[in-house]
């Protein structure tokens, strides 16, 4: 569209900026009370950053907050193995379930493709119970296979592959069986090089789901070495009638939002490209 | 190199039967042209000799094997499809490279190999392109590269030039001609362009609904075609049908408008006095002065092409009507009459009911 208005566009800017303070806002609070010491938050919340950011982030990174028992560090290196756990777990299977719905005749397939279907209904809160029991008797409770294996299936992953696949010709199945390769090939040399993009694209989307869990952790850790950081966070929160450390608390959060923000910003082409665009 | 014997296939695809049972001798180095309209079976007949559809009865043989049970690969054909199917994400190179990496074969025989055939088809300055930086002649030579470096015995295309340009695809057209007469390999080619089928085959196989209509090579489909649905196909604009009679002794047209047609050898006197189909090519009637005149045409109009010119009429008291071409440009205006005669050796007949040709000159 093209248009010249002046008003319309500095009303558009406006709304905009007015958004993006709105957002940018409670960040920037966290960061300032990151930059502090507590006293100074406690007595009276300053506006400018401190001069205590390296202090601060160091003992949250090394040492952690009193009381929880381990090291923000310890905690992100969870967050990130479970994220990443969670993320590499669902694109595998979910493009083998896809590969099998789309690719293979066998007795049962759109049943059991309307069954994964169906759990798309069902998300994790609400079979927690029967998931936590299953943990339990597997005694996976309290360790890294017990944070992912749980969450490790995915419709969605798998609906968008099964759609991605469809739009392969079928041709091209048929030049390569004829070219001598059979499914694995077919699945490797193929299939995998030419959904990239949208593995890139969701492999965006899942590590964020990933990283945010929260009641599932929440459930199944009562280690502190297996405290995941949006875990940490909350424990920092429970001391009682003592004061919380607010301003460890606020270094831990800023951290906690670096590697999503990480991930967004360095697989934003591809993100961008897989949602978009699909090599043919 | 090889023949290729299809023996009585047919094939089914559920309780419907699409094949019903085509039998054909193709000798080793012929260029088959497969024709017909859209589902005739033509690309189901050539996917059963790729195998990838299995032959429900019946007998493909490659060489002197019997190829049902083999899957593709092992029947060491290569296939051109219509969309290409190169693989998107691999260069040009890779693409010719792949099958033959697949099969384990060394890399510098692999390399001499994709070199050659992109020489052939000239290719050799994109050998490093990804399939959708190229236009699609490109594309199409790739895809036949493909085919080339595997050295196939039989050579498959399912209809190949369809995606293309009218420019491109008289270009292509020949050069898939010229490749067939430098390596003489055993060519099976599907369309439904009658020209390409013409320009192409040695001999044509003319699919109807899943019969084979007819074999045979490209002249003999035109000049003597073995039924309505062969005649009416082949040639354009497609072949005048006419309901009439034939005279008691079978030798001479019967018709309101027609007078003194005679049929070519003495005509068939087994059908005399049978109601019958002739068929008069467009191409084949002529201009000619009044007193010789066989059929008067009222013009309803004249489409002018330059090199010759179509003109739509009809005769006789039912008002039949009728398509001609005229060689070179006439100006003519609607309701003139035009006196025509057509040669005896250029007419056709057909049975009434099922359409067969009359043969002539049985006596």
């Amino acid at each position: 569209m093209v248009e010249h208005r002046p008003w319309l566009t500095f009303l558009t800017h406006a709304t905009l900026l007015l958004g993006m303070v709105i957002i940018i806002f409670p960040i920037y609070v966290t960061f300032v009370a990151s930059t502090h010491t507590l006293e100074e938050i406690a007595t009276r919340f300053p506006l400018l950053p401190g001069s205590h950011l390296v202090e601060n982030y160091i003992r949250a990174l090394s040492l952690g907050p009193r009381d929880v028992g381990s090291t923000v560090g310890q905690m992100m290196l969870n967050s990130l193995i479970m994220a990443l756990g969670i993320t590499f777990g669902k694109i595998t299977i979910s493009l083998l379930a896809a590969f099998a719905i789309v690719y293979f005749k066998f007795r049962f397939r759109l049943f059991f493709f309307w069954l994964i279907f169906i759990t798309l209904m069902l998300p994790v809160e609400v079979r927690i119970l029967p998931t936590y029991k299953v943990a339990a008797d597997l005694k996976i409770l309290n360790s890294y296979t017990g944070l992912i294996l749980p969450l490790i299936a995915s419709a969605t992953a798998t609906f968008l592959f099964r759609q991605f696949f469809m739009t392969v010709p079928d041709e091209l199945c048929e030049a390569l069986r004829i070219d001598g390769g059979g499914p694995i090939r077919f699945f490797f040399d193929i299939l995998l090089p030419m959904s990239r993009t949208s593995i890139a694209a969701l492999f965006v989307i899942l590590f964020i789901y990933g990283w945010n869990q929260y009641l599932w952790p929440l459930l199944i850790t009562t280690h502190e070495s297996y405290y995941t950081v949006l875990i940490g966070i909350k424990r920092m929160l429970d001391v009682g009638e003592g004061q919380a450390e607010w301003h460890i608390i606020m270094a831990s959060t800023m951290l906690a939002m670096i590697p999503p923000v990480l991930v967004v910003i360095f697989m934003q082409k591809q993100f961008i490209r897989g949602m978009t665009e699909t090599e043919k | 190199m090889a023949q290729v014997i299809l023996k009585n296939v047919t094939k089914k695809f559920g309780k419907t039967e699409v094949i019903h049972g085509v039998s054909c001798d193709i000798r080793d180095g012929e260029f088959i042209v497969i024709l017909g309209p859209s589902g005739c079976g033509k690309s189901t007949l050539l996917r059963m000799v790729a195998g990838l559809e299995e032959v429900t009865t019946g007998d493909v043989l490659i060489g002197d094997r019997v190829v049902n049970r083999l899957e593709p690969a092992e029947r060491d054909i290569a296939m051109v499809f219509q969309n290409y199917a190169l693989y998107p994400h691999m260069t040009v190179y890779n693409n010719m490279a792949y099958g033959l990496r697949i099969r384990g074969m060394e890399k510098r025989e692999i390399e001499d190999r994709v070199l050659r055939a992109a020489r052939i088809l000239e290719l050799s300055e994109l050998l490093q392109r990804k399939p959708r930086e190229l236009s699609g002649g490109q594309r199409q030579r790739v895809a036949m590269g493909r085919c080339i470096v595997r050295q196939p015995k039989v050579f498959l295309f399912d209809e190949p030039l369809s995606n293309l340009d009218a420019k491109l695809r008289v270009q292509m057209r020949l050069e898939i001609r010229k490749l067939h007469e430098d390596l003489k390999v055993t060519s099976i080619y599907v369309t439904h362009d009658q020209v390409e089928a013409m320009t192409l085959g040695d001999r044509l196989i003319v699919m109807d609904q899943g019969y084979a209509a007819q074999i045979g090579t490209p002249l003999e489909v035109y000049e003597k075609p073995a039924s309505t649905f062969v005649a009416g196909f082949i040639g354009s604009p497609s072949m005048n049908f006419l309901a009439v009679r034939l005279s008691a002794d079978g030798r001479r047209i019967e018709h309101s408008g027609i007078t003194g047609l005679s049929l070519a050898e003495g005509g068939n006197s087994g059908h005399g006095g049978e109601e019958v189909v002739l068929g008069i090519r467009p191409e084949h009637f002529e201009f000619t002065p009044e007193q010789e005149a066989v059929m008067r045409l009222h013009v309803d109009h004249a489409e002018i092409l330059g090199a010759d010119t179509l003109v739509y009429g009809h005769f006789g008291e039912d008002k039949t009507s009728l398509t001609i071409r005229l060689p070179a440009v006439h100006h003519l205006d609607k309701n003139t009459i035009l006196p025509l005669r057509a040669l005896s050796k250029n007419l056709h007949l057909f049975e009434k009911e099922n359409g067969r040709r009359i043969p002539l000159s049985v006596s």
